[in-house]
């Protein structure tokens, strides 16, 4: 199934694979462990090793769901820019409008904050910098000395985050911006083939599940 | 000669080494700064210049290659590092974020502080360090985020000149002020130069800036220093300089078109009062 899913998405099996790196050795760990800690009908022995039937298949599971885990959160990442994502997330939950909940705000709030973060953290970077060149010391001392010596460091970098987010405030109005009424879009998201297909999978994944639930081998 | 006060041996920095990302923004550089001199750094963007000072003071590793204070590797231990951070002072671009405190005051303080000074150390060095900068003691209790930008830029000097750094490097310290302001804050720079003797190495776009103020300049180009001498010498090779993306002064220029022109101006005139002298003698000449 998730081959399928792989397939119909664009991105190569070798971005997957090199997305799998990372965790190789925790899944390695869970398979082994799995595999030589259930007890049950006993295939090979070897010294302190028992592997039984129930450990394989346990271990099968185990791993394949954690690949799957990955592979599910990798592929929306990678296929999805955060971008598209909150405004689906917009679409999605745009009923709620009805009960007065501001989705549109909401959402472009996510988007600014989501563009924002790379820029905070070069700023952290540069503040740090200039401290540190002025004999501060972020790293050596207790809880209480390692809090206080973030002071130098927090301040500037709230006082630099909201003069950003007024001066953002501010381009926006003066680019007309006022709310979420009318809008249209620049980028308008449309339901593809492919689209079509992983909800169908992923229909027929939920309920070939919810059919196997009772079955074991 | 004595020992310089700061040198870089083949000094190499790569960012995000081993990823796509790898910029090679310094190249085996070799630089020595002797005590007590004014000099500047100058190149288009992006040519290295900001990387290559950070290394002066240890804010940034070299990748490879050395920096010595006076005659002894910066990097040698943590204890040492830190004294050197008070030694070689930094003024960052756009120095006004890095203010933090409540007033003013205690702003500049921050840096001696650090240095674990007495009292009546410290204060007498705030006081100093104020006059330099051109800051009026009312200024002192107010905080620091209601001064104008001018007046921020040099709260954040003066933290910096508190530490009586031996050597003091500035980071494009004009970058957006008006003439008037850029002017104060170059003859505040001068004057610690001046009354203290310190090296001072500037970092600088203006080429107007530099030729009025440094004893000597640093081209930078691609992260390799491609010339090094008095303002004079560089600015004999104002077309190479041109080429790199660089401005020369005013002067240079009018002396440069001139020479394409036929005339015999001084190679080596980089002021208005040069050029003005070099023209006078030759009118003399012709009039011989
Ligand atoms: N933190 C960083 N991570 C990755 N690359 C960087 C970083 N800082 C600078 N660079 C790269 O290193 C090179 C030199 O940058 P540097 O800031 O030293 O130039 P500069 O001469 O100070 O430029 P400017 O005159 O614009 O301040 C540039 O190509 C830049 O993209
Ligand atoms: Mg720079």
């Amino acid at each position: 199934m998730a081959v399928l899913f792989i397939a119909v998405s664009t991105v190569s099996v070798k971005t997957i694979l090199s997305g799998l790196k990372p965790l190789i050795i925790i899944i390695v760990l869970t398979g082994l462990l799995n595999m030589f800690y259930t007890s049950g009908t006993v295939l090979v022995e070897f010294w302190i090793i028992k592997i039984t039937r129930e450990g394989i298949i346990n271990a099968a599971y185990m791993v394949s769901r954690i690949i799957m885990l990955i592979t599910a959160t990798f592929m929306l990442t990678y296929t999805t820019s955060p971008l598209s994502l909150t405004d689906g997330l917009e679409r999605l939950l745009s009923f709620l409008k009805r009960f007065k909940v501001p989705i549109h705000e909401l959402s472009m709030m996510m988007s600014i904050a989501l563009r924002f973060i790379p820029t905070l953290i070069e700023e952290t970077g540069k503040i740090m910098n200039a401290q540190n060149a002025r004999g501060a010391d972020f790293d050596t001392g207790g809880l209480v000395k390692k809090a206080k010596a973030m002071i130098p460091l927090l301040v500037p970098l709230f006082i630099s985050a909201f003069k950003r987010a007024d001066e953002l405030a501010v381009a926006m109005e003066s680019r007309c911006y006022h709310g979420g009424e009318g809008r249209t879009r620049m980028r308008v998201l449309r339901m593809r083939a492919a689209d079509w297909v992983v909800i169908a999978l992923s229909i027929m994944l939920c309920v070939a599940s919810w059919l196997l639930r009772g079955v074991t081998l | 000669m004595s020992v310089p006060i700061l040198k870089t041996e083949g000094l190499t920095h790569v960012y995000s080494q081993g990823t796509p990302f790898e910029t090679t923004a310094v190249e085996n550089v070799d630089f020595q700064a002797e005590r007590g001199e004014y000099l500047a750094v100058i190149g288009h963007t992006g040519s290295g210049k900001s990387t290559f000072i950070q290394h002066l003071n240890g804010l940034i590793r070299p990748t490879s290659g050395r920096v010595l204070f006076d005659g002894e590797d910066i990097s040698k231990s943590k204890e040492k590092l830190r004294n050197i951070r008070f030694k070689v002072g930094m003024v960052f671009q756009y120095p006004e974020y890095q203010l933090f405190e409540e007033t003013v005051y205690k702003d500049i303080a921050y840096g001696p502080g650090n240095m674990k000074l007495s009292k009546s150390e410290i204060d007498e060095r705030v006081r100093e360090a104020a006059a330099f900068t051109g800051l009026s003691e009312d200024l002192f209790e107010k905080s620091p985020f209601e001064l104008s930008g001018g007046q921020k830029r040099r709260v954040a000097i003066a933290g910096i000149m508190a530490m009586r750094p031996e050597v003091l490097i500035l980071d494009e310290p004009t970058a957006g002020l008006d003439p008037v302001g850029r002017e104060d804050i170059l003859a505040n720079i001068r004057k610690y130069h001046d009354s203290m003797g310190s090296t001072i190495i500037m970092v600088s776009h203006s080429m107007e800036e530099v030729a009025k103020n440094a004893q000597r300049l640093v081209v930078m180009s691609g992260g390799h220093i491609v010339m090094d001498g008095s303002p004079a010498q560089v600015f004999e090779h104002g077309r190479e300089l041109t080429e790199m993306g660089l401005d020369i002064p005013i002067a240079a220029q009018i002396a440069m078109k001139l020479r394409d022109m036929g005339l015999s101006v001084d190679k080596s005139v980089f002021t208005v009062k040069q050029l003005a002298d070099s023209l006078v003698r030759m009118g003399r000449k012709d009039c011989d």
